[in-house]
Order: C-alpha cells, then sequence, then structure tokens
C-alpha cells in the first residue's frame, strides 16, 4: 500500500512514503524554515492548508510553489530559499 | 505553450469538504452532469483531510461511498482563480489551466483559521492549531513532541484530543473564552445530545490535560524555531518550554470567490436565501461561508443547495427543520467564542502583521482604513492577499476588509492571457 517515493530536496536525494507533501517531506528532514520573508527571516508554514503562502518553494524549476498542498513525486527537485 | 482543459457540466460544486461532497451528491440525484473541483490533493475538506482513501469515521466514510456510487466528476488540486466569461471559471492546477462552464454552480469553500499577532508568532512551529493537525493528517510524526495548543474555539479541544492519540505530549490546552461562556455553552449541549456526547468523549481523551480558560499566549521565543510561550491567565503569566505552538482563534469564513462573483454579503458572511442561493442568480453557497457551523450544519446545508440547485425544492425543503436545529447550536458555539478586547494589546509596536510583506504593527496605526493602510503600507497586498492578516486587522484596529479583484489567488501570467475567444478561434 505505502510505496516509496525518491526526491530531492535542495540536491540532497530523499525517500518518503507516497501520498507525502512536499512540505511533511522538508520538515521531515529538518528544514522548519521553509522560506526567508522580505525582511530575511526564516518562516515556516502557519495554515497548513494552502492559504498562508508562507510554506512556497521552488519545485521543478517552477518558484512559488505551496509545498503544504503538493505530494511527492518521484524525480521532483525541490529548493528552498 | 498552455494547456487548457475545457469542461462542461450543469452543475459546478467548488470545494470538496462536508458541504460540497453533500451538494454534489443531492445534485447527482436528480440526474444532472455534476463536476466538483476542490484545491486540496484529496476530497475531505479540512475536517477530513487525507481520509478520502482512509476514512476514520462512519460519517465521512458513509459520505464518500456515496459520492463515489454517484454519477459525480471529481477533479482535485485544481483552484478557481478568476471568472472569465458568463457562467465559466477559469482554474489552475500545479502544471495546466482549466475552463469550467457551468449552468449553475454551488460554493463550498470552507473556513480558514483567524490568527492573531502576538509577539514571536512568526517564528517556525508556531502555526495554526488546524494548521499543526494538518500537517500531522499528511504524515509529520508528532510522537513524543511538546505541543502548547491555544487560542479559542471547539477546534483546539479536537485537535488537541487527535495530537494526544497520535503521540503527542499536549502540555496544555489555552482557551481565551470566559468561564461563564464555556459554561453556559456546556449547559446548552443538553439540548443537542449528540454533541453533548462528542463533548464526554473529547473531555474522555483529554482527561490528563489541563484545559485553561481565560489563558492565551502573550509571546513565543526561540531561536531558529519556537522553544516556548508565554501564557497569561489574569494576573499570572506563565512559561512553558514546547517544540510547537498550535494556536487559532475560531474560523473565518472563505468568501473570496463569492465576492468575486458579485454575491452580496452580510456581516461577513454569504447571504442565501432559504434555498441556500446567493445573490446572484444560479450560485447557490452552503457550510461556512454562509455561516460558521461545523460538519452537521454543512452537510445539511449541503443537501439543500444540492437539491434547489437542480430544482428539487420539496427535497430541500425537508431538510429545514435539521438546518434549524444546527443553525441554532452553531449561534450558541459562536457566541461562546467570541473574541476578549484584551486580545488586540497582543502586538506590539515590532510584531509583524503582515507576514507576506513584513509590516510591522507600529506602521499600521494611523490609518483610517485597510485601503489606505494597504496603499501606504503595502499589508494585505502579498500573495496571500490579506487572507491571513485581514481578519486579524479586522479585529485589531476594526477595519472592513472586503474587497477582492481577479485574480483570487496568485495565477500563471499565460494562465490570465488565456481567454475563451481565443479558444473559440477569434483572432487574438
Amino acid at each position: 500500500m505505502s510505496e516509496i517515493v525518491s526526491l530531492k530536496i535542495n540536491g540532497m536525494p530523499i525517500t518518503v512514503p507516497s501520498g507525502t507533501t512536499v512540505l511533511v517531506a522538508l520538515l521531515m528532514n529538518g528544514i522548519v524554515g521553509i522560506r526567508r520573508s522580505v525582511t530575511g527571516e526564516r518562516r515556516g508554514p502557519l495554515c497548513g492548508i494552502g492559504v498562508c503562502f508562507e510554506c512556497r518553494v521552488t519545485i521543478n524549476d517552477q518558484p512559488h510553489c505551496r509545498s503544504c498542498q503538493i505530494l511527492c513525486q518521484n524525480g521532483m527537485d525541490v529548493r528552498t530559499e | 505553450m498552455i494547456r487548457v482543459r475545457s469542461f462542461d457540466t450543469d452543475v459546478l460544486v467548488v470545494g470538496g469538504g462536508p458541504a460540497g461532497l453533500a451538494a454534489a451528491y443531492s445534485a447527482a440525484q436528480g440526474g444532472r452532469r455534476v463536476l466538483l473541483v476542490d484545491e486540496n490533493p484529496t476530497l475531505g475538506g479540512q475536517i477530513w483531510r487525507g481520509e478520502w482513501m482512509a476514512p476514520r469515521s462512519l460519517e465521512a466514510a458513509s459520505w464518500f461511498d456515496r459520492v463515489r456510487r454517484a454519477r459525480v466528476s471529481l477533479l482535485t488540486g485544481v483552484r478557481i482563480v478568476a471568472e472569465v466569461a458568463e457562467k465559466t471559471l477559469l482554474g489552475e492546477s500545479q502544471d495546466a489551466t482549466y475552463e469550467f462552464r457551468y449552468k449553475t454552480m454551488i460554493l463550498a469553500t470552507g473556513a480558514r483559521e483567524r490568527f492573531l499577532p502576538f509577539p514571536g508568532w512568526t517564528l517556525p512551529n508556531v502555526m495554526g492549531a488546524g494548521g499543526l493537525q494538518a500537517l500531522v493528517k499528511m504524515g509529520l510524526p508528532i510522537r513524543g513532541k511538546r505541543v502548547v495548543v491555544a487560542g479559542t474555539g471547539p477546534l483546539l479541544l479536537a485537535v488537541a484530543a487527535y495530537l494526544h492519540a497520535q503521540g503527542a505530549k499536549v502540555l496544555t490546552i489555552a482557551e481565551q473564552a470566559s468561564r461563564s461562556q464555556v459554561l453556559s455553552l456546556a449547559r446548552t449541549l443538553l439540548r443537542f445530545p449528540s454533541k453533548a456526547w462528542q463533548a464526554v468523549l473529547l473531555r474522555g481523551q483529554l482527561w490528563r490535560i489541563p484545559y485553561d480558560l481565560e489563558c492565551w499566549p502573550i509571546s513565543a521565543y526561540g531561536e531558529g524555531s519556537v522553544q516556548g510561550v508565554l501564557l497569561r491567565q489574569g494576573s499570572r503569566t506563565r512559561e512553558i518550554p514546547c517544540d510547537y505552538v498550535a494556536c487559532g482563534f475560531h474560523l473565518v469564513p472563505n468568501v473570496e470567490l463569492a465576492l468575486l462573483l458579485g454575491c452580496e454579503l452580510r456581516d461577513g458572511y454569504v447571504r442565501v436565501n432559504e434555498f441556500q442561493e446567493t445573490s446572484r442568480a444560479d450560485v447557490f453557497c452552503a457550510g461556512e461561508p454562509v455561516g460558521l457551523g461545523g460538519v452537521d450544519l454543512a452537510l445539511v446545508e449541503g443537501q439543500i443547495a444540492g437539491y434547489a440547485a437542480t430544482g428539487r425544492l420539496d427535497a430541500a425543503r425537508a431538510l429545514f427543520g435539521r438546518r434549524a436545529h444546527w443553525r441554532r447550536f452553531a449561534s450558541r458555539l459562536n457566541r461562546a467564542f467570541a473574541l476578549r478586547p484584551e486580545l488586540k494589546s497582543l502586538p506590539d509596536a515590532r510584531t509583524i502583521i503582515c507576514r507576506c510583506e513584513d509590516v510591522p504593527f507600529e506602521r499600521l496605526r494611523g490609518y483610517s482604513s485597510w485601503k489606505e493602510a494597504k496603499l501606504q503600507t503595502r499589508c494585505g497586498m502579498g500573495p496571500c492577499q490579506g487572507r491571513i492578516c485581514g481578519p486579524a486587522v479586522e479585529f485589531l484596529f476594526g477595519w472592513t476588509v472586503e474587497s477582492h479583484r481577479p485574480p483570487i489567488f496568485p495565477a500563471r501570467v499565460e494562465s490570465l492571457m488565456w481567454s475563451p475567444s481565443l479558444e473559440q478561434g477569434g483572432h487574438p
């Protein structure tokens, strides 16, 4: 049932169970400050449901993806700011 | 190259939580084509998040099953961003643009948490109560983590019980509501036996966890992420070291799409008639956007909207009594968890109010309206479009926060450049 998905976070290869969101994959790998705010503060997720935009990351070169709403997929390249 | 996927449907339901699922199922009973669109990775809304393949309650299981067996087309991971023509909406997923043409629409866009800024609330691992629950539901390990649950509303108890069941050490639940309000609500429960039973079960699950009333967070501290929180209760201040602060101040309805479509609001909620129809013909609305009421009310309103949207007015009418019952319960609940005025003094001068644009409290004082503050400070002008700071400044400054212009979510330029006339072979 629970298959394994392989992806990269900031160049580092990781594996997670399928159905894991990109945000949870980041948090599980010790990245709690997901982005830098406009004045340079480290920010983590607030709403967890796609509203606050605090968890945005770059996925496969596409910036501003809300990592809490996107499931991990094989071969994904995720980058945090 | 833009990939645009077009859908034609009789009934378009936006939002796949309890209200949207009930609406889609009920609309499909009349033989119409029904399309349900949701922006989350799976259906179920926030209350049944992550349960589509593995329901945790009989109620969720039975509604999922009904929707699966009905003639309802389901589309997840797609959010509506704009209206591009009469009865035509534009949607976006991670990698595609969508066009939805409909005859009748049912809005079931749910609610989000209200956040009130306090010093330290922008530290990583300070998040919404429902926010932390959502992450744990999506797989975040919480076993052994120390969590302080704070804010207000029935959600705090549900979240604490869930996190406790997942192995978290819930240190305390800090509820800002007054003792008299909560006791009065407890007496009201006797008239709502199913809710009373839920409360008894919750109490049982939480029996060793303190439920501190008239208590709220005044600041959070930590380096890199949160390491503790200060709670105020009466004249006493307590410091509690913790790994997470899960803090939300009840809910605010998601009315942005309704506003975009020109539906009238009343007191911040979408105004509907007895058949859940909005001021705009052929647009219905059910669940939290018409009044915070929880899952029971959302399910009844969703069914009424689904039946009424497909002309089955008798079936809709048969549910009016149940709706009135749950509306009475909801109004008691919302009264009990009203925000106390002391919370307006939580932010200090440097507390960030708008997290997208990093606008501190001191820069917002002195403006007379939300519009003026936006123009001068960029408060509410970032990617969340004021969804987080709007409800906060509404409470802090008394500003009216009710305006939305397309796109209602940040959208790709190529989506916005696309228009139905181009698709139909007209000259650009």
